[in-house]
């Protein structure tokens, strides 16, 4: 049965634009249904803030079913807040206790600028996909999808891989603020269909190359796996190095043929 | 404004239709499709395949969408799978079933040839996705699963955990970026269509606002194509994505696009119940959770023990009850009606008395906890971490909500609207569903219209267009139409009323569940037309959007599209009044049987609705496009 908490203080990052300096306001939440999710909080503050002649806070999110990946947030500095395995918008309240003090800020990487408050920029996700997270396979022509059989086990390791919602906690969460976790596992998931072999070396030097462009670099300390809303695993980027450094052996050979 | 309602099905015999059209369309050639632009507009499932293959083919296309990136349309959140007609199972599938079984399941108001189509394509879908490195579930053999899905008496679903609208969707998206980054596609993200633009009949582009700094701007094109989804958030509460809106489909409404059917909405039986006002979204729990949960009330209304406590003889398991051969599998639309007239009776159960009951307990005891909790785990895991309650012990709570809408921009059979040069794709358009749409059967659509039938038949339009010149955006329509988005964001900015845009929102919602949900009446449809109209002079007197309007602001945007939603609110409860029978997702209370099922009126009202904008929200002008059935039998569906 739903109970109430109540005395909430949150500090929430407040910050005009990208050129703003930014600075913490805190904001009492008198009551709330332990039922509410955590975002549903914020549109309720929201609507306070409106009606009260105050400029809501701007949040990203979308689906609120945690698959979208458009939601984010640091909560008391962990990437998608306490809840393991969970993004944002699948936190409820209840997670929380009456009285506490709740500190919100947005994703902090140089790869991904501040937009306006909590809301950033992770375009440069896009660039890496761009450059090669791909099977060329133009419409039309494809022959029939029984014709090659993939084990269930290659296709479930490639699905694992797969289920990346491209939210970022996984940049956010790390130190050196490194994407090689979301860069790997798109790796993961197409260089292991047979489908993907015949671009395989050469999608994984231009993606790790479009990746080096923009964030930092991975000096496997884990955060990544652990703030991962779908639990993706920090072997996939064992996987990326390997291909990757076949790919620049095999890509060089491949320039002295032409 | 003269209006052509000729649905262009070709000649001949069903299955030949789409061969036919094909062999005698007109072609643009390779070297030619470079000189023509195409805008599409939304990135899901159907504008991405859509944009992807149009730049494949060599036309240059611009990508709109409002979101950061196409990979967060709301088809990502599809759970449960897509059909196709491959019959890999050997269980007497074929294109002509699904054919059938689509007609039917749309409860016969669906046009036929497109429906057609629809099941011939589909096979090719799976092909497209799986070559592109979509994991669909495999076999230990290797060959692809599939599944029965939505009380089909096949397995023609494929499905790829309980994320295929994401898999999908990251495929689609994934052959977008290949051609953004070979400089065949310009994607724009975070800009809103905010109007469509036509010079002579035609369209002419789009006017766009950036939402990151509310400039407005023009965009030309020889076609444009609206892949802007579905229109079920005017309930303020569903299962779709926060952001999902009508504006792209409704500015072009304004702009002479006929709106087809929009009292056509499909409410899915199997959602978590409201938990509080405050609530801002719902959750769907897949359907697939009836295959093995029983559904039941408390036999006496008003009940109030514990699940647990109350025994066996004292439950109505009224699936069961009412329709024994289906079961808990009957379709979405009767299962949802059976749970709101428990609801309604005061047998509802939860804190809110606002749900029903499925329960896996019988399930657990046959099969035991560890099969149970291989076929749902992840999804008790998602109810519970909603609900704070553990399915395994205590019967899950649900209650029907809106989920997907059938109604949408009229099309003919080449998915261009009545506005010549401007396309619908996807649930944007109205075209495959009828009244009803069958599960597993949108991403199919969407697919479909965007891989397989706009490439062929957007140059039909174009080839006679080669070398013409074609309006540009220092055209007087476009400094028009600009000028008009212009003021309409200031205005809502102006008002300094006291009330936020999603105050609006949920009491607009309100009427229309209530008066337009899962049960239509003529008295509560007059209430309604009655009441929208009023709360929409409030909104537009006592709005209150606080920020600018030239830095991003979120209550401006949402200002917008809830506008839209009332001007489209007040059309579905016109139609819903105006068809004056019970069929698919529209329950007439006045159109039913003695044991109240949906009695649907084939004399009068086998015909599309197609609604022509005339300024005055609440006076739309209709237009009907009889529907002709060559080879479906008009029958009643039973599911006794
Ligand atoms: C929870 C849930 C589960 C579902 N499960 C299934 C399932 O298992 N099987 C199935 O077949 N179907 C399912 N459906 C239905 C299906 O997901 C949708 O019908 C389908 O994905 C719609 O795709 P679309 O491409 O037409 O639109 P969307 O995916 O909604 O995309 C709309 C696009 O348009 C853009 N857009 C909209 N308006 C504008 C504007 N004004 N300016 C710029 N851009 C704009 C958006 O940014 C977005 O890119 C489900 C739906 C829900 C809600
Ligand atoms: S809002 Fe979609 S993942 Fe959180």
């Amino acid at each position: 049965m739903s109970t109430k908490l109540t005395n909430l203080k949150l500090k929430i990052w407040r910050q005009a634009g990208p050129d703003d300096a930014g600075r913490f306001e805190t904001y009492e939440i008198p009551e709330i249904s332990d039922e509410a999710s955590f975002l549903e909080m914020l549109d309720i503050l929201n609507e306070r803030l409106i009606e009260q002649g105050d400029e809501a806070i701007v949040f990203d999110h979308d689906c609120r079913e945690g698959i979208c990946g458009t939601c984010s947030l640091m909560i008391n500095g962990q990437a998608h807040g306490p809840q393991r395995a969970s993004a944002t918008c699948q936190l409820h309240m209840r997670t929380f206790n009456s009285g506490d003090e709740i500190v919100i800020e947005p994703w902090r990487a140089r790869a991904f600028p501040i937009i306006k408050d909590l809301m950033v920029d992770r375009a440069a996700f896009d660039r890496i996909v761009e450059s090669g997270g791909f099977i060329s396979a133009p419409t039309g022509g494809a022959p029939d999808a029984n014709l090659t059989p993939i084990p269930k086990p290659v296709a479930d390791a490639a699905m694992d891989a797969a289920a990346c919602i491209g939210c970022g906690a996984c940049v956010a969460a790390c130190p050196n603020g490194a994407a090689s976790l979301f860069t790997s596992a798109k790796l993961s998931h197409l260089n292991r269909l047979p489908q993907g072999q015949a671009e395989r070396f050469r999608r994984t030097e231009a993606m790790v190359d479009t990746m080096d462009d923009y964030f930092g670099s991975c000096t496997n300390h884990g955060e990544c796996q652990a703030a991962c809303p779908k639990e993706i695993s920090i072997d996939m980027i064992a996987l990326m190095n390997s291909d990757y450094r076949k790919a620049k052996f095999k890509n060089r050979k491949n320039l002295s043929r032409i | 404004m003269s209006i052509n309602l000729d649905s262009k099905i070709p000649e001949g015999p069903l299955a030949d239709k789409w061969d036919n059209f094909k062999a005698d369309e007109k072609l643009v050639n390779p070297s030619n499709k470079r000189k023509f632009k195409v805008i599409v507009v939304g990135t899901g499932l159907a504008g991405a395949s859509a944009a992807a293959t149009l730049a494949e083919l060599g036309y240059q296309v611009e990508a709109f969408t409002f979101h950061d990136s196409p990979r967060r349309a709301h088809s990502i959140a599809a759970q449960g799978g897509i059909n196709a007609a491959k019959n890999y199972r050997g269980d007497g599938d074929s294109i002509h079933r699904l054919f059938y079984d689509t007609v039917k399941g749309g409860d016969f108001r669906s046009r036929e040839a497109n429906v057609h189509r629809l099941a011939q394509v589909s096979v090719d879908i799976i092909d497209q996705m799986v070559a592109q490195g979509v994991p669909f579930a495999r076999e230990y053999g290797g060959l692809l699963d599939n599944r029965s899905f939505g009380g089909a008496q096949v397995s023609r679903t494929f499905y790829a955990r309980g994320q295929t609208g994401q898999q999908l969707l990251l495929g689609a998206y994934q052959q977008m970026a290949r051609q953004i980054g070979l400089g065949n596609i310009k994607l724009w993200n975070r800009m809103e269509l905010v109007d469509v633009v036509t010079v002579d009949g035609r369209c002419a582009g789009i006017v766009t606002r950036d939402l990151m700094t509310g400039e407005v701007s023009s965009h030309a094109a020889h076609a444009t194509v609206l892949a802007t989804g579905g229109y079920g958030n005017v309930f303020f509460l569903s299962t779709n994505a926060m952001t999902c809106n009508v504006t792209a489909a409704w500015r072009a409404h304004r702009k002479g696009a006929l709106f087809a059917n929009p009292c056509y909405t499909q409410i899915h039986p199997t959602c978590i119940p409201q938990s509080d006002d405050f609530q801002s979204k719902l959750t769907l729990m897949s359907e697939s959770l009836r295959n093995d949960g029983r559904v039941w009330v408390p036999a006496r209304a008003g009940d109030d023990r514990a699940p647990d406590q109350i025994p066996e003889a004292e439950r109505d398991y009224y699936l069961e009850r009412l329709y024994p051969s289906f079961g808990n599998l009957a379709p979405r639309d009767i299962s949802s009606r059976a749970a709101k007239r428990a609801v309604d009776n005061g047998q509802g159960v939860g804190p809110l008395r606002n749900g029903v009951y499925l329960d896996f307990s019988d399930a657990v005891s046959r099969l035991g906890k560890d099969t149970v909790e291989e076929r749902y785990g992840n999804l008790f895991e998602m109810y519970e971490r909603i609900t704070g309650e553990d399915p395994y012990s205590v019967p899950m709570r649900i209650y029907p909500a809106s989920h997907y809408t059938m109604g949408g921009l009229w099309v003919d059979y080449e998915l261009m609207t009545s506005i010549p040069g401007l396309y619908a794709a996807g649930e944007a358009n109205f075209s495959d569903h009828g009244a009803n749409r069958l599960g597993a059967s949108a991403l199919m659509q969407g697919l479909a219209d965007g891989y397989f039938v706009l490439p062929y038949t957007i140059s039909n339009y174009l080839a006679p267009l080669l070398n013409q010149p074609v309006p540009g955006t220092d055209h007087e329509a476009f400094k028009v139409a600009e000028n008009a988005a212009r003021d309409r964001f200031r205005q809502y900015l102006s008002i300094g009323g006291t009330r936020s845009p999603d105050y609006f929102h949920r009491e607009l919602g309100k009427i229309i569940w209530d008066y337009c949900g899962m049960e239509r009446s003529q008295q509560g449809l007059e209430k309604a037309i009655s009441e929208i109209p009023a709360l929409y002079d409030e909104f537009c007197k006592d709005l209150r959007v606080t920020g600018g309007g030239d830095s991003l602001n979120q209550t401006l945007e949402k200002a917008g599209r809830v506008d839209d939603f009332f001007q489209l609110g007040m059309l579905m409860c016109r139609d819903a009044l105006d068809r004056e029978e019970s069929c698919g997702g529209h329950f007439r209370t006045e159109h039913q049987t003695d044991d109240g099922e949906a009695l649907r009126d084939d004399d009068n009202f086998a015909h599309v609705s197609a609604w022509e904008w005339t300024g005055d929200p609440s006076n739309p002008n209709l237009h009907k496009e009889h529907l002709e059935y060559e080879v479906a039998k008009l029958q009643t569906r039973s599911y006794k």
